[in-house]
């Protein structure tokens, strides 16, 4: 049997995914810092057609909280796979005005869910089997004016997911990235971002692109066409724009 | 939780409000200090708070508990009537009473006390609510059919007496995920309310023509229905409407050539076929945003039920639609059964029939005469349809009114949960 680990259960994004990987009888444990909402959300998922769920504590910024659910996990037996979709995105002008910000963010979005995958790749690699699917993003692509710092965060993010494609590819485990554009969910709310998409919407791109073994997969899938040409305009010219 | 301010609209887009909306994704973030929004399907104001605030409650909608042995299910409020159709038919069950569309949320279910083709027979939606949990200023409040009082002024109580969290329904058994549907041709208005009276299915439903006229006036094709495990031809796919359409696309011409293609489709002897519960249920949700093909001045739904031995008077009301060339091709003949679950409860013994309207000149006009010829004939309209109507009338028809709005002021002194509906009608002032 398959099991879930999802980092960032309470998430929009990961609430869509665990919804619709419920239908096929995989099993959850489901991590992030509200336990009550964990809580409603594995209920749903055994409703919905998974095998179990349970939720178990996990801070990012505390790397103490990551040692139980490895533990538990120990003692899990089938296939495990792990879904991250942390990540924190403060305004870019709160960062301006209070650097102080900067640490949290990229342990929120890279870090902190690095830190995790590397300890958790071993017994992946003792069972030879799974599946790792990284939520980065579309800003992590190319540093701009509007969400640099998180920017370079996801940006490590996606280096550090492919340098981990690389190893664990060798033993048959797959990893995939994910680049969202904007996202309908509590992080965007209020704000006017271009070709939005919804949280299901992005669930259905992760489980497609899993089924077919994805490297990477931007989602809309219209992203992968702007941050191509956003990555190409040379950096003379990039410097002076504001997009 | 972050408020936006924003224009929104209901799912006529006649109306609109300018106002601040939350979307919680939590149930720890929602408070009982703006009402509640789902996927604001009420074609009016009933989902609008112009110059306040709304919650929107849409990303609440996960099921909390579920036996499939008994069919008793609660989930939370923003769950969606065709979330459940798709999810719960494959273990057995599907709610009882099942809305036009499935885009309706199970809180707003509950605060219009929807209803469902079957409702001669299992009445209406807050029939089948076991519990609700509501948010009330004073804090959560967990409410059954017992307590009459609060009871009785939130089914049906346009979310005035509180956010509803979450609800318990009980289900009903189906043996698979498809309906055993029969249709037949009923020529004119007789033999179509004849027929809808004579029938014995367990669900029942009658689309008219609303542009014939003359000796074909009110005909069009009774849908009779049951449960099935039969197989279904795959679903149809959505499509979305991507701009509001222009003006002549629902024009009288259009609509008179549409509809007779339409009341030609099913043989003069009629047919069976086995479709997929979320086609027969929700057949226009398969059209993403089909309230655009009515342009950007958006359309108006006139929706009334009146008793029995009034029926005739909506053939008087068909006269007059079809007269004004103002119909479109959605329009809607059902027998209803007594039940009343709530004060402001919509249903009741009798015939109901819905038609939709473009936005055009003549329509306010028309639609005000429909109403003034339903409170004649005893009957009521819907207030999850309506635009139009006035304080006087929402009286004449209403007439628990004046005990729901002292449950309602008891339970909410501020007035803080009142919405562009309840304002326009005066629902919660004596006057």
């Amino acid at each position: 049997m398959k099991t879930w680990v999802i980092l960032g259960a309470t998430s929009a994004i990961a609430r869509a995914f665990i919804r619709q990987e419920a239908d096929t009888g995989a099993g959850f444990l489901l991590c992030g810092r509200d336990q009550n909402d964990m809580l409603v959300t594995a209920a749903d998922a055994r409703h919905r057609g998974a095998a179990a769920a349970e939720v178990c504590a996990i801070d990012m910024r505390d790397a103490d909280s990551f040692a139980p659910v490895l533990a538990r996990l120990q003692t899990i037996s089938g296939t495990i796979c792990c879904a991250v979709f942390v990540g924190s995105m403060p305004e870019q002008s709160e960062i301006d005005a209070d650097p102080g910000l900067i640490p949290g963010v990229v342990i929120d979005s890279f870090t902190g869910p690095a830190q995790f995958l590397t300890a958790l790749a071993p017994l992946m690699e003792e069972r030879e089997a799974g599946e790792i699917v990284g939520v980065s993003s579309v800003a992590g692509d190319r540093g701009r004016l509007g969400n640099y710092v998180y920017g370079a965060a996801k940006a490590g993010f996606s280096t550090y997911l492919s340098g981990l494609r690389n190893r664990l590819g060798r033993k048959g485990i797959h990893v995939m990235t994910v680049k969202p554009g904007p996202v309908d969910t509590a992080m965007t709310w209020g704000s006017q971002l271009p070709f939005m998409a919804t949280p299901d919407a992005v669930a259905k791109d992760i489980i497609a692109g899993l089924k077919s073994q994805r490297n990477t997969v931007y989602t809309k899938r219209l992203w992968l066409l702007v941050m191509t040409i956003i990555r190409l305009i040379p950096e003379p010219i990039f410097k002076k724009l504001s997009i | 939780m972050r408020w936006k301010t924003n224009t929104y609209s209901g799912w006529g887009r006649a109306l609109t409000a300018s106002g601040q909306l939350a979307r919680p994704e939590r149930q720890s973030q929602v408070t009982p200090t703006a009402p509640a929004i789902g996927n604001r399907r009420s074609y009016g104001d009933a989902a609008l708070n112009s110059g306040g605030r709304a919650m929107d409650m849409t990303r609440l909608d996960r099921i909390l508990e579920f036996d499939t042995r008994t069919g008793d299910i609660h989930v939370e409020a923003g769950c969606t009537i065709g979330d459940l159709a798709r999810v719960l038919p494959t273990r057995g069950w599907l709610p009882r009473v099942m809305p036009g569309t499935g885009f309706a949320t199970v809180g707003g279910c509950i605060a219009m006390d929807v209803h469902g083709k079957n409702h001669h027979h299992a009445g209406s939606f807050g029939g089948h609510v076991r519990e609700i949990t509501l948010l009330t200023p004073d804090g959560p409040r967990v409410i059954a059919p017992d307590d009459t009082s609060i009871w009785r002024a939130t089914i049906g109580g346009l979310g005035q007496t509180g956010v509803i969290a979450s609800a318990r329904l009980s289900l009903m058994a189906v043996p698979g995920r498809t309906m055993k549907v029969h249709e037949r041709r009923a020529e004119n208005f007789d033999e179509h309310i004849a027929m809808l009276d004579a029938s014995q299915a367990t669900f029942c439903v009658g689309w008219v023509d609303a542009a014939a006229t003359g000796a074909s006036l009110g005909r069009g094709i009774v849908e009779e229905a049951e449960t099935s495990g039969a197989e279904a031809k795959h679903r149809t796919k959505t499509r979305t409407i991507p701009f509001d359409a222009p003006g002549f696309a629902l024009s009288a011409p259009m609509v008179r050539m549409f509809n007779t293609l339409y009341y030609r489709r099913v043989p003069a002897d009629g047919q069976f076929v086995i479709r997929p519960i979320e086609d027969f249920f929700f057949p226009l949700d398969r059209v993403h945003d089909w309230n655009r093909l009515y342009g950007k001045t958006g359309f108006h739904q006139f929706q009334c039920v009146v008793p029995t031995n009034e029926r005739y008077a909506l053939r008087g009301m068909l006269g007059a639609i079809a007269e004004a060339g103002a119909a479109s091709p959605l329009a809607v003949l059902k027998r209803m059964g007594p039940a009343e679950s709530g004060h402001l409860s919509f249903a009741k013994e009798g015939f109901t029939l819905a038609v939709d309207f473009p936005n055009r000149g003549a329509t306010p006009e028309l639609i005000a005469h429909l109403i003034a010829q339903t409170i004649e004939a005893n009957g009521r309209v819907y207030l999850a349809k309506d635009s139009l109507s006035t304080a006087a009338q929402a009286r004449a028809m209403y007439t628990h009114l004046p005990e729901w709005a002292a449950t309602v002021n008891d339970i909410d002194p501020e007035r803080r949960l009142e919405t562009d509906l309840t304002r326009r009608l005066a629902l919660r002032t004596a006057i």
